[in-house]
């Protein structure tokens, strides 16, 4: 009855009616801001395209890059991070590190309810960090030092620590430290329970299906403990294995958001035409990488510290960051990418692009140009995970090739390539990427370790790299309080990494965040679309 | 002896002779798949960028591959013996599962395909046969030639550019519409648009194969005693073209189909990679790069039986258009 009598007044004013409320949603705007705004937010669908399908959709017992990009959206993390990783409340709402740094006291968030309805406690946090420390693939090193977690009352937390662990507070966000619903995993084993493949969280999505090959859906938590949000109304999540059915699904409108350079650095130019397309760099602070050249210390040619130079001397940082990267990508000599400012050393390499100084080095190491003026010939096995590394071997080996050293480039898939560096060590140098993370403890100290010199474990030290001074340094910085002093054990152990050479850092990719441009305030924090999308919204 | 005589027999032998095939095939892939290097925790933990001893340790447990071999290989056949495939170490899923979620959209888009290569193939056939020398038959030729060396992927790359990014005709990748849950008519609506492009692009090295081989053998056939005979009997041109003369052409290009239909299997592969397809093929090369070997194994048992399936679905369907052929 009412309906028809609206239609009937629309119709007598004669103004159309999408226009009609326009004009009432700009007088309310004015009035009343937030609840309109959050009004003219809400609903619309959301999709993301990722390159592979995530083993689990909860990132607690594996850390594929897929399963990080969803697992934040239904499973939350106690703390969220900005741009430059300063913590911010999630499921924690206040929290204090004693002095000594043995203390870490969380007050949860009040009224928050897991997804069948019942309530998030601090006995689902203790479960969890408990259980990540066994289960989690960083857990043994990022929580090595936890020995129990306190619960005094159901809304507070506190953590205990056999020593300081100063990386610990940044290491908890959702998708890095997922907060599991206890009563779904205890009692079980986690690798294999069954909330892996559909999830219950506390986040603003709700698990819907996930069609294996396909995609997942997440539908709105209407009862979300920070309403209005989320403003979706659905979120999809499309797996999308070819780099060029990718950058078509983007060019036709079928994804409207990707993250970590969604699709071939080649086609990056292409894509800045387009009109509906838009690029972001922000959001990618929780993990930078570094690209790297690593040497087998074992070879009989790169045991050298004086062929090593002479490869240093080599490498032209500039270029290969314009032409392997296309230009995403910041030259860094350093172990500890640029992007984290505080423990990054600027400091140019000690060995600047100059082959004439190169082949003097090569020549005193008693390595002289024989047959084909050819030094001495090496395989370059490249980790086929990254979009760069073949392009960076190519040029590799051409310059190498200027001062005598014959290259053959060697391809292989990604089980091969860990086989052959990390359980046979059958290889002279690699181009490899190095995840920093949240910290140079967690992300760089694995390299240069000679106590993480592990044969069969990937991105452990496998340049078998071992200097006792580097070590101490490491260890006294993963252990220091004082955030000055931490900074200068870090600087210490640049300037001796930079010397020795074990292997030569070469560029920081800058990964781009690609969207439509009707998606908006979708990255927000340091792990922007791996956290919860709460903030995300669409235009109509 | 009579046709359902014929028919059961031909189907017993298949049955007899699958079940030797079937185990050659699972022992041989087994034993194949040792020799590649690295194994499903390498790749876990390859793709994350982090491991330590102990998370791997549990990995290859789970897994039962810290056990020997032919422990692994007779627990295997063990399992299939009770038609169990066994859990995705890398999903943590049954298998049974992933493959028969996977499953409908291959035969999908396989017998799409396979129907599209043989329609067009045969009415591309018969028209060059008909007008061979003259000017539909040169341009039908030219065509044919360019499906035939062109690689399907390749062709289905230019279909994206050309009716997806440029003409937004057609979607870019997938297999329906996400988030909709359509029905009857609309199921059809929404789903034949995303089986277009992925269809054609497999099926257009075949297209060529089955125009080639049509106006062949129809060029022969039209030279047999029996079609002047027609022709003296006062028959219509069309009759003669279609009841004698394409019939008998159409022998060869069904035996040539029927083991077709492995070779588009392994064609699935990337094709449905190309567009997004969410079918076996991409399933088994995921399952290879992730050294998860229950899974590839169960594509390739299911993928046999498939193949024999199909070859005697061929013999019956020789029979029933030559009733001359022997089925024993």
């Amino acid at each position: 009855m009412g309906i028809i009598h609206d239609a009937g007044q629309n119709a007598a004013i004669g103004l159309p009616v999408t226009r009609r409320l326009a004009l009432l949603g700009a007088s309310a705007r004015a009035l009343a801001p937030y609840g309109l705004r959050a009004e003219s937010r809400r609903g619309g669908t959301l999709t993301i395209a990722l390159s592979s399908e995530p083993t689990a959709l909860v990132s607690a017992t594996t850390v594929v890059t897929p399963a990080l990009s969803v697992s934040g959206k239904v499973t939350e993390g106690l703390l969220r991070y900005d741009f430059d990783l300063n913590p911010q409340p999630e499921l924690a709402t206040e929290w204090n590190v004693s002095p000594d740094g043995l203390r870490y006291v969380f007050r949860l968030r009040p009224g928050v309810k897991w997804h069948d309805g019942k309530d998030f406690t601090a006995a689902d946090v203790a479960f969890s960090l408990l259980l990540l420390k066994q289960v989690h693939p960083r857990g043994r090193s990022t929580f090595a030092n936890l020995t129990e977690v306190l619960t005094p009352d159901p809304l507070t937390a506190e953590v205990r620590l056999s020593r300081p662990a100063p990386y610990l507070i940044k290491a908890l966000a959702g998708a890095e430290a997922p907060i599991l619903p206890k009563h779904i995993y205890e009692g079980t084993d986690a690798a294999s329970n069954p909330n892996n493949a559909a999830p219950i969280g506390t986040g603003p999505f709700i698990f819907k299906e996930w069609v294996r090959g396909s995609h997942v859906i997440y539908a709105r938590n209407p009862n979300y403990w920070d309403a209005p949000k989320p403003y979706l109304d659905q979120l999809i999540i499309r797996f999308i294995p070819d780099a060029a059915a990718r950058s078509a699904a983007f060019e036709t409108g079928q994804v409207d958001l990707g993250y970590r350079t969604p699709v071939g650095l080649a086609d990056v130019e292409r894509l800045r035409h387009h009109p509906d397309l838009r690029f972001e760099t922000k959001g990618n602070s929780y993990s930078f990488n570094v690209t790297k050249l690593e040497f087998n210390l074992d070879n009989e040619y790169f045991r050298h510290l004086k062929v090593r130079q002479a490869v240093a001397h080599a490498i032209d940082r500039e270029f290969i960051a314009r032409v392997a990267f296309f230009g995403n990508a910041v030259p860094c000599a350093s172990p500890i990418a640029p992007g984290l400012r505080e423990f990054h050393d600027p400091t140019p390499s000690p060995y600047p692009f100059d082959l004439a100084k190169a082949e003097k080095l090569l020549d005193e190491a008693g390595f002289r140009r024989g047959a084909n003026r050819t030094r001495f010939r090496v395989p370059l096995d490249f980790n086929p995970v990254l979009d760069e590394a073949r392009r960076l071997s190519d040029i590799l080996r051409a310059t190498l090739g200027r001062i005598g050293i014959a290259v053959d480039i060697r391809a292989q898939d990604t089980g091969s390539f860990v086989k052959r560096v990390y359980t046979d060590r059958d290889f002279a140098f690699t181009t490899n990427g190095l995840s920093n993370l949240f910290d140079p403890t967690v992300g760089v100290q694995r390299t240069y370790w000679s106590k993480n010199f592990i044969r069969g474990v990937p991105f452990s030290n496998c340049t078998h790299y071992a200097n006792p001074e580097v070590d101490r340094v490491l260890e006294a910085a993963a252990v220091e309080n004082d955030p000055a002093r931490r900074v200068e054990l870090f600087r210490e152990f640049q300037r001796i990494v930079a010397a020795e050479v074990p292997d030569i850092n070469i560029a920081s990719p800058v990964f781009l965040t690609i969207y439509n441009k009707r998606v908006h305030d979708h990255s927000l924090t340091a792990n922007g679309i791996e956290a919860n999308l709460a903030d995300a919204y669409v235009d109509a | 002896m009579s046709l359902a005589y014929r028919t059961g027999r031909s189907l017993r032998r298949t049955l007899v002779q699958a079940v030797p095939t079937i185990l050659g095939i699972v022992i041989l892939c087994f034993l194949l798949l040792q020799l590649m290097p690295g194994d499903v925790a390498d790749v876990l933990a390859g793709e994350s960028g982090a491991a330590t001893e102990e998370t791997l340790a549990a990995i290859r447990s789970r897994a039962g591959l810290d056990d020997p071999i032919l422990l692994q290989l007779g627990r295997y056949l063990w399992r299939v013996a009770q038609l169990d495939l066994g859990y995705s170490t890398r999903f943590g899923t049954p298998v049974s599962q992933l493959i028969l979620e996977r499953l409908p959209n291959t035969l999908v888009l396989m017998l799409a395909a396979l129907g599209l290569a043989l329609g067009l193939g045969i009415i591309a056939g018969s028209v060059m046969a008909i007008h061979a020398g003259r000017w539909p038959d040169r341009v039908l030729q030219v065509v044919v030639l360019f499906f035939y060396s062109t690689p399907g992927f390749w062709i289905g790359l230019m279909a994206i550019v050309l009716f997806s990014v440029k003409l937004g005709w057609l979607p870019s990748g997938g297999s329906m519409t996400i988030g909709i849950a359509p029905t009857g008519l609309d199921f059809l609506r929404d789903r034949l648009p995303y089986l277009v492009l992925p269809a054609l692009a497999m099926a257009s090295f075949f297209i060529a194969v089955y125009a080639r081989l049509t106006r062949a053998t129809m060029l022969e056939v039209l030279q047999q005693d029996y079609i002047r005979t027609a022709v003296a009997k006062g028959l219509s041109p069309l009759v003669i073209r279609m009841r004698h003369a394409l019939r008998n052409a159409l022998i060869p290009v069904t035996t040539v189909a029927g083991m077709h239909l492995g070779n588009l299997l392994g064609g699935a592969v990337v094709v449905e990679t190309v567009f997004s397809w969410p079918g076996m093929g991409r399933l088994a090369l995921e399952a290879v790069t992730g050294r998860d070997f229950n899974v590839l194994l169960g594509v390739l048992l299911l993928s046999s039986m498939l193949v024999i399936l199909t070859n005697a679905a061929v013999d019956l369907l020789q029979a029933w258009i030559d009733p001359r052929t022997d089925l024993s």
